[in-house]
């Protein structure tokens, strides 16, 4: 019932189990078998347009016409809907005259960097003999141990892939090591030989996983695939992806983990939700991973309807540095003539550990840009190094600069809210310029103070919001590292 | 109403001038209008590009200093100047295939014809063509689609042989490579060649030549970009 619940708010109208064809049992085709095996490993559990199977036109036809692949219409009339993305806003088709048939008609504009979905041609389904995936002994070759809370989290996450058909949220604060977490259940699912995918709203998400991942399964035939990565074909047992790639799966994996759930654009984009819901098998094991739930999960858990599980320390088992406020009224009028604030200049001069490497978030990248000059002569006043550089999205030269930081080649790195996840350095204070901008929400300032502190060796940080009137936003984080700091004393 | 390339909603001030005459709908927020640089300024007489050094650029001095290609080219126009927002907006336009997108250079491209060519009084419009394989591929014509734009007469008079892509080849082993165009149809009146960007000329030369050979006595072009 819950789980129904929120799947049909993510599919609005229409129920994919309405339209997408049950496996069937196909008549007899004189191909030999292990094609035929080898044709199920690439197409079972996808929703594919033509030119996305390398199979020539009159072996499909066969295909199709022993019910291996059944054809199914890719946008719906009146309303239209895509059935590879699920959109349903109108304003995002359009009509275009082709040449293929001849006709005016509809195509999905919000797919279409997947390549265009028109109304003129089928999505083919694999309707043909299933898949058995691979039934492994002892797959992990992971030697690292789990502290007394990310094993709480590991036993319910491997509960829930033994039972299969459920939801859980793993609520773990940055730093708590969830990748690790996930290790034994899945270790349990590739034994029951179940097909697991991982995905994640975020490309370099998935390009950082693939070789833990590799590392800790070795045996297993793992993919990445995201937007321009080598490997797109999506056949193997473990897949790592991106959420907008999964729009070209359906009812595929048994064990479904979706990392940062609340991250950027998959709380934006409700195409992403519904990719990901219909790639899932609805027996699927749906285990999702977030440090800031958004306020939609945070309800469904508070009404207990969705099964949480809090991993509120992190591995080195330190609390998690709880950020101050500093007002200052000339906060606005010196960011705006590129100037610092005079509560900064008053705490930089003054920090606890000068040495420490410092980032600033700014909330646009004019900003971030137009600081540096001021913040290099404030270093030189007070502070031996001096090496202070800005990144923001568009950034060309973002991973080099950010590795530049992590070498500690750059003393100060000012930065756009890019780098509010993902990207850990072991050793900074923080600080936010204009904590009150609405770019930093409840969810950003958490990510943001959960910058600091990384480091078993240097496991504090200062954290501090500049700004010339509190927020709602930067007093619902502070509340909220606190409340996780609480439960993480009571545990122990 | 909602941009076509941003998808921001496109709020209408209603004010003493529209309130009887609506405006058109708009394809595209302001801020993406102005993303979109029409070309202006001094220009080659030939090509159309900005060039401030005399009548015509350098590269139209190489074409018209050969004999076989002097004159088969009266002259270029085009709408927009080459940036990276148009670049991409046609990027997605034609390689994407978001045909819609076509909308955001009506206005721009039919203002601009009708400034640059009614001095011609008989003249049909033809489009520059994709071959089979090219147009199976992407569903559409381009060039047909910004011809549709244009109040004239429009004939499909040539066709395309499929070849290797142009862009891997070096200038001159384009100005050698075999014309990739046939005649169809046979014009006696002056023509006017549509296609979506005059980047090096050849491509427009070629479909001139073609027509010229057959008997046209003046061909010009209309291209919606200048590279
Ligand atoms: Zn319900
Ligand atoms: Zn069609
Ligand atoms: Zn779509
Ligand atoms: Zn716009
Ligand atoms: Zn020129």
């Amino acid at each position: 019932m819950n789980r129904n619940h929120w799947k049909m708010k993510l599919r609005g109208r229409s129920h994919v189990e309405e339209w997408l064809p049950a496996p069937t049992d196909p008549q007899q085709l004189d191909s030999p078998l292990e094609e035929i095996k080898a044709f199920a490993t690439n197409f079972s559990g996808k929703l594919l347009v033509r030119h996305e199977i390398p199979i020539d036109d009159k072996m499909l036809a066969n295909l199709v016409s022993t019910q291996f692949f059944t054809c199914i219409p890719s946008i719906t009339q009146n309303p239209h809907q895509c059935r590879r993305c699920g959109n349903q806003l109108q304003r995002l088709f359009a009509n275009i005259p082709c040449s293929k048939c001849g006709r005016t008609h509809v195509y999905c504009r919000k797919c279409i960097e997947m390549g265009r979905i028109m109304h003129c041609e089928p999505l083919y389904v694999w309707t043909g003999p299933t898949v058995n995936w691979k039934k492994y002994d002892q797959p992990c070759k992971w030697s690292g141990e789990l502290t007394a809370h990310q094993q709480q989290a590991a036993d319910q996450i491997s509960q829930l892939i033994e039972k299969g058909s459920g939801e859980l949220l793993v609520w773990a604060v940055c730093g708590a090591g969830k990748t690790e977490m996930l290790f034994p259940g899945l270790t349990r699912a590739l034994q029951q030989g179940k097909r697991i995918c991982i995905a994640t709203p975020r490309s370099d998400v998935v390009r950082e996983l693939l070789p833990r991942f590799q590392r800790a399964f070795p045996t297993v035939s793992i993919e990445a695939l995201y937007g321009g990565s080598e490997h797109k074909e999506g056949k193997s047992q473990l897949i790592l992806s991106t959420t907008h790639q999964l729009l070209r799966f359906a009812r595929a994996f048994d064990v479904m983990v979706i990392d940062e759930i609340d991250a950027f654009p998959f709380h934006h984009d409700p195409s992403l939700a519904y990719a990901t819901s219909r790639a899932a098998r609805t027996d699927a094991s749906n285990i999702y991973l977030t440090a800031t739930p958004r306020s939609n999960q945070k309800r469904r858990i508070s009404s207990q309807k969705l099964p949480t599980v809090f991993v509120p320390v992190r591995f080195h088992g330190e609390p998690l540095p709880e950020p101050t406020m500093k007002q200052s009224w000339d906060l606005r009028s010196s960011l705006k003539r590129h100037l610092l604030p005079s509560a900064f200049i008053q705490w930089f001069s003054k920090r606890s550990r000068p040495d420490r490497q410092l980032l600033i978030f700014v909330p646009t990248i004019e900003l971030a840009s137009q600081l540096v000059p001021s913040i290099q002569e404030l270093c030189s006043q007070y502070s031996t190094k001096k090496m202070v550089d800005f990144v923001h999205a568009g950034d060309t030269n973002r991973k080099k600069k950010v590795d530049a930081f992590r070498a500690k080649k750059v003393f100060v790195l000012i930065t756009t809210t890019i780098l509010e996840r993902g990207v850990t350095f072991p050793s900074v204070d923080v600080a936010i310029l204009d904590a009150g901008h609405h770019v930093f929400d409840e969810a950003a300032l958490v990510q943001i103070a959960g910058r600091a502190g990384r480091s078993p060796d240097d496991p504090t940080g200062e954290v501090v919001f500049f700004h010339n009137g509190k927020t709602d936003a930067m007093v619902h984080a502070i509340q909220s590292i606190k409340k996780m700091n609480k439960r993480g004393k009571e545990f122990n | 109403m909602f941009c076509i390339w941003c998808d921001t909603e496109i709020m209408i001030e209603v004010n003493w001038n529209n309130l009887f005459y609506p405006d058109h709908p708009k394809p595209l927020c302001d801020q993406c209008e102005t993303k979109l640089d029409f070309l202006s300024g001094n220009q080659c007489t030939l090509c159309g590009r900005n060039w401030d050094f005399g009548n015509r650029c350098r590269d139209c001095a190489r074409w018209e200093k050969d004999p076989e290609w002097q004159g088969v080219l009266t002259f270029n126009r085009s709408v927009f100047s080459y940036s990276k927002a148009i670049q991409e907006m046609v990027a997605k336009w034609k390689y994407r295939g978001d045909y819609v997108l076509v909308e955001s250079f009506r206005q721009g491209f039919q203002a601009a014809f009708t400034k640059q060519f009614s001095f011609l009084e008989v003249a049909v419009i033809v489009p520059i063509p994709l071959s089979l394989e090219r147009l199976s591929e992407r569903g559409f014509n381009q060039a047909e689609a910004l011809a549709d734009f244009l109040n004239a007469t429009t004939i499909q008079a040539l066709t395309r042989i499929h070849g290797e892509k142009q862009s891997k080849k070096t200038r001159r082993e384009r100005l050698v490579s075999t014309n990739p165009f046939e005649v169809v149809t046979h014009i006696k009146t002056p023509v006017i060649l549509i296609d979506d960007i005059y980047t090096t000329g050849i491509t427009i030369r070629h479909a001139a030549k073609k027509l010229r050979d057959a008997g046209c006595p003046e061909v010009y072009s209309f291209t919606l970009i200048r590279g």
